[in-house]
């Protein structure tokens, strides 16, 4: 089926060329970082994660967000998802393969990346967060590449399929849990400690990625003989619609413990990010922006009249996925680092080094977006034609 | 040969062997890292020393009514960071401390209130890492890079670690810095005895387990003319445990249940 990814018009090759520069840019910024260090970008002693880190973590959610189609596909036996599922799981592996490269642009001695599986150490949650993610990689190439190929011969997929079907279920669910597991779990970092972290991740994950999986069929419609249809589109709109409410309750609930218990290594962080702590407030503006954001999504999501007009609908998915990058692609980790552990505050920005690098990473999820895309729409329209 | 060299760092932590060995043992890394010249490797230095310092829990409590100013702390930075090749970042982003001093605001943020005691407002208080007894940092080490000795004491291997600064978020006293660039320039006067560091590992105050090895007592300690007492926390006759009977100490947030091993007299 690789072929199909080579049969494409002159815009095609011009988004993917671009993507190309695009990532070689990044590349070239990476080999910069190799030689000097990871003292090019905004880090420091004190918010020693930053970018890298936060793009990994929301991108995650964005990949874990996949399973929202397959799960009422082969669980609910719900058949309109059928005709998506594909998207859903070549989504998951486009957003993988930039989490294992975020990791891999934020190691100091990323030569020695191995080391995590030539000395496995069980206590890690990293440990477990390079073998689910892994996992759930490999699962969702397998069964997206299998089922597409059975779909394109016109025969059912085998059967040995079926139980790493039902596996990448809970896997989707234990990328993200276990991602939140590497900061819910460490001592002196009150922002992160707290048991609502991995299902607030989930819940803004079921609404990042459905709402991206939506404008990206909206665009699939426009642009290709491919119609992933109408019923689908809403029904996906209905998860985020639930999924970014519950993120936003989840979220609130967070808020409730920190400020009415008011205990100051819970109150700073969100303090820090909402109001700015010390007369320091970077991420201020951002904060209420995402907040602004989610709410805007929720009121145009939940109102049937605004949901269905797809227009809307789209521009609704936008503030969803723009809110929800946001908070965890900007606050949430450097949130976790300020104040420090010995109260100080010392803020975080990416530099222009460390944001070429990031593209660089999302170019390459991109293009292999595109490929794979490129391939399922191909084997629909032929299917369909 | 891998294995040899942690078999190797762990036993330095227990058994004696001038650190200068250390380069020798473990060839080309350490040699290449501290710049000395590679010698014929003798393995017989693995046999213990027989002066080495050893202890069931290394631990330390620090008389802050003997370490009142700036100065009177300063030669005990100076004699740890000297001797451990700690470079001397410009960037205060990219600082590297393994021991420093902070306000009693910093070090005992949770105990902080308006009406302190003035001179503990303004002591400085001595910082470094705590070697904890239940160690955040050795558990989240994807690596093992850092990794607990029999005698408690923290440690790191500089070779192994692959630079995620899991270890960094996961220490709730900020007692580790991370190498964001070649430290090698920044340092002042390299101590050939000791290897310098590359850039993007992790680094941390080691309880100067390559002193206690050859009987000698912490490079602060020694500094501190008697300011800090090190010893033996589960030896009930150590001096250690005289001092922690004989006044009353706080540990920095007991409340993590981390097990801190540095007692402040305040």
């Amino acid at each position: 089926m690789l072929e199909l990814a080579l049969k494409g018009s002159k815009k095609f090759y011009g988004w993917l060329i671009a993507l190309l520069v695009m990532a070689g840019i990044g590349f070239a910024f990476y080999v910069w970082q190799f030689n000097f260090g990871l003292g090019i970008t905004g880090m420091s002693r004190d918010v020693s994660w930053g970018f890298y880190i936060a793009q990994f973590t929301f991108l995650v959610g964005v990949a874990a967000g996949g399973v929202m189609v397959v799960l009422p596909y082969y669980l609910h036996n719900y058949k309109a998802f059928g005709k998506i599922t594909i998207l859903g799981e070549f989504l998951a592996v486009a957003s993988l393969t930039m989490c294992m490269l975020f990791i891999i642009v934020d190691l100091g001695q990323p030569v020695r990346i191995l080391n995590v599986w030539l000395h496995p150490t069980p206590h890690s949650v990293l440990f477990w967060d390079t073998l689910v993610l892994n996992g759930y990689l490999l699962l969702n190439i397998v069964v997206g590449w299998k089922v597409l190929e059975a779909e394109r011969n016109g025969v059912h997929y085998k059967s040995w399929l079926k139980p790493l079907i039902y596996i990448s279920i809970p896997f989707a669910v234990s990328i993200h849990t276990v991602t939140a597991f590497l900061y819910c779990g460490l001592p002196g970092r009150g922002f992160w400690m707290t048991a609502i972290l991995a299902p607030r991740f989930l819940a803004s994950a079921f609404a990042a990625g459905p709402s991206l999986l939506i404008l990206l069929c909206l665009f699939v419609r426009k642009a290709t003989n491919f119609d992933p249809g109408r019923e689908q589109i809403q029904s996906l709109a209905k998860i985020v619609a639930y999924a970014i409410c519950l993120n936003l309750f989840f979220f609130l609930c967070e808020v409730f413990v920190a400020l009415y218990s008011g205990i100051p290594e819970h109150i700073d962080h969100i303090k820090y990010l909402f109001y700015g702590l010390h007369g320091h407030g970077l991420l201020v503006p951002w904060m209420w922006t995402s907040m602004g954001l989610m709410v805007v999504g929720i009121i145009l999501l939940v109102n049937p009249g605004t949901r269905r007009n797809e227009g809307v609908l789209a521009a609704a998915c936008v503030a969803v996925f723009t809110g929800t990058w946001i908070d965890k692609g900007l606050g949430m980790i450097s949130g976790g680092f300020i104040p420090s552990p010995l109260h100080h505050v010392t803020e975080y920005a990416p530099t222009f080094p460390e944001i070429m690098v990031t593209l660089g990473v999302y170019a390459i999820g991109a293009i292999v977006l595109t490929i794979l895309f490129k391939i399922a729409i191909s084997v629909k329209e032929e299917i369909n034609g | 040969m891998k294995r040899n060299r942690r078999e190797f760092l762990k036993l330095a932590g227990i058994t004696a062997a001038s650190a200068s060995v250390i380069g020798v043992t473990s060839g080309l890394t350490i040699a290449e890292a501290s710049g000395s010249g590679a010698a014929k490797p003798d393995t017989t230095i693995l046999a213990k020393n027989k002066k080495a310092l050893t202890a069931k829990r290394w631990g330390m409590v620090i008389d802050t009514r003997k370490l009142q100013t700036a100065s009177d702390i300063e030669p005990l930075i100076a004699a740890c960071h000297k001797i451990h090749n700690v470079p001397e970042m410009t960037n205060k982003n990219h600082e590297i401390k393994w021991v420093w001093e902070e306000e009693f605001k910093h070090v005992f943020a949770e105990q902080e209130h308006e009406l302190v005691n003035e001179r503990l407002r303004h002591l400085p208080f001595l910082v470094l890492c705590n070697h904890c007894k239940n160690p955040p940092c050795v558990k989240a080490c994807p690596t093992q890079a850092t990794f607990q000795t029999k005698e408690g004491i923290v440690m790191m291997d500089f070779h192994r670690c692959i630079g995620c600064r899991f270890c960094m978020a996961a220490c709730p006293y900020g007692s580790r810095s991370f190498n964001f660039k070649d430290p090698r320039p920044f340092i002042k006067e390299t101590n050939k005895e000791f290897p310098t560091r590359m850039k993007g590992v992790v680094e941390k105050c080691n309880f100067c387990a390559e002193r206690l090895a050859v009987g000698k007592q912490p490079a602060c300690v020694e500094a501190s003319e008697g300011a800090i007492v090190f010893g033996d926390l589960d030896d009930s006759q150590s001096e250690v445990r005289k001092v922690l009977n004989d006044n009353y100490t706080i540990r920095r947030k007991p409340a993590l249940g981390t097990g801190a091993s540095i007692y402040y007299i305040v």
